[in-house]
């Protein structure tokens, strides 16, 4: 049977795949960021999971107002990185696993979370950068990726008790499934951050320490916070974080934190990371 | 019953709900059009003229004409997708984000390094009066 082994919460600025693109993780800007990923690629090469289930927001790239999904199942063979105004990054095409998708797809709407079903769609830099951070410049990405966009443009989003619930319903999907997968969860966004009007650049790092820490140990409890907590505490885009409750709600309620790091800033925004390993 | 939106307590900052959604959907869907490279060079030649074909207000269009991004949020603007118009000049995220705080570039920039905008005296509208 497939198996939910870890997961991982990692932001998404997009100044973060141009630097990447661009051959600049040494500069000094940089490179404290890069550094704070040098475990995580060598962590990631020794688990070797199948599949991914990538929890990204996208950025007024394939939804634009004419649609717009709270949950979006991308169930489609293959996801072109999209250009999203400046020419598509420079990365491989992202391999889906349309069989894994069809069966959480049903699974996770017989448990009464009624997703849109997606089989076209490009994918921005929401789900290409943690893909970079994790994996470097490879030819092809090592793994296939089944991409769950949420809705955190357009308010309201999603409760972060809907989204735990959802990671909840997610790993019994996957635990259905029968075929001998190793899969792994991530949340990516956040953390702190806000992207307009006079109190654009607002950084709040107690808070999301404080956050880390909940989402390993009282997830349960941080679930329950209000949107307004966190746009009021975390910056009006720093409502992202629902999307690391998915990942949080699949894992069990014990999990062991190997590895965590912070860093202030990447362009406007304070980056998080976090690795999660299920522990029995 | 009217709906709550104690967000709109939040100094400096509009929340894109659906009120602001529905206000700004044509602004959103122009700026979205530029992402494709020849609405770009169509609105770069005769902004005006571009602009004439959406349906927006006036008031939206002297705006996007004067890249009042404040304004343009407040006339339902989106900041993900008034991204595709600052792109289109050239400008990042960071630009974009200093000018609405009226701060310099170098300002702006320096506040970011040095740990970013404290939440203290942002978190009420109460406490910038």
């Amino acid at each position: 049977m497939a198996h939910i082994s870890a997961g991982i919460c990692t932001s998404h600025v997009p100044a973060i795949g141009a630097a990447l693109d661009g051959g600049k993780t040494q500069d000094a800007y940089w490179k404290p960021l890069f550094a704070g990923y040098e475990f995580s690629k060598h962590w990631m090469a020794a688990q070797r999971p199948d599949v991914v289930l990538l929890v990204y927001n996208d950025h007024a790239t394939a939804f634009s107002l004419d649609i717009v999904p709270t949950f979006a199942l991308g169930c489609g063979e293959r996801f072109a990185p999209a250009d999203e105004g400046w020419g598509p990054r420079p990365v491989p095409a992202v391999e889906g696993h349309p069989e894994l998708a069809a069966h959480i797809a049903q699974s996770v709407i017989q448990q009464d979370f009624d997703l849109t079903i997606v089989n076209r769609m490009d994918v921005d830099h929401g789900l290409t950068v943690p893909l970079s951070l994790m994996f470097g410049q490879p030819q092809a990405w090592p793994v296939r990726v089944i991409p769950l966009a949420v809705n955190v443009v357009l308010y309201p989003p999603p409760s972060g008790r809907r989204c735990f619930e959802l990671g909840r319903a997610i790993r019994r999907a996957v635990e259905s499934f029968e075929g001998d997968l190793n899969v792994q969860v991530w949340g990516t966004g956040g953390m702190s951050h806000q992207l307009q009007g006079p109190r654009a650049g607002l950084i709040n790092q107690a808070w999301d320490n404080a956050f880390f820490d909940r989402l390993i140990s009282d997830a349960e409890g941080l679930s329950r916070i209000p949107h307004l907590e966190y746009m009021r505490e975390a910056g009006s885009e720093g409502i992202e974080l629902v999307m690391w409750l998915v990942m949080r709600g699949a894992l069990n309620e014990r999990v062991r934190p190997v590895h965590r790091f912070y860093h202030v800033p990447a362009s406007n925004t304070a980056v998080g990371h976090l690795i999660l390993e299920n522990s029995t | 019953m009217p709906l709550d939106k104690p967000y709109k307590r939040i100094p400096g900052t509009t929340i894109f709900d659906a009120e602001q959604a529905r206000r700004g959907y044509h602004l959103n869907q122009f700026c979205m059009s530029l992402m494709k490279p020849d609405n770009r060079a169509r609105f770069k030649a005769d902004e005006r003229t571009f602009l004439d074909q959406w349906p927006l207000s006036e008031e939206q269009k002297q705006a996007v004409r004067a890249r009042d991004y404040n304004r343009l949020i407040e006339l339902g603007g989106n900041i993900y997708f008034l991204s595709k118009l600052f792109s289109s000049d050239g400008k990042s995220f960071q630009q974009a984000a200093a000018q609405m705080t009226g701060m310099s570039q170098q300002d702006y920039a320096a506040m970011m390094l040095s740990g970013g905008r404290s939440p203290n005296g942002w978190r009420d509208i109460a406490e910038r009066s």
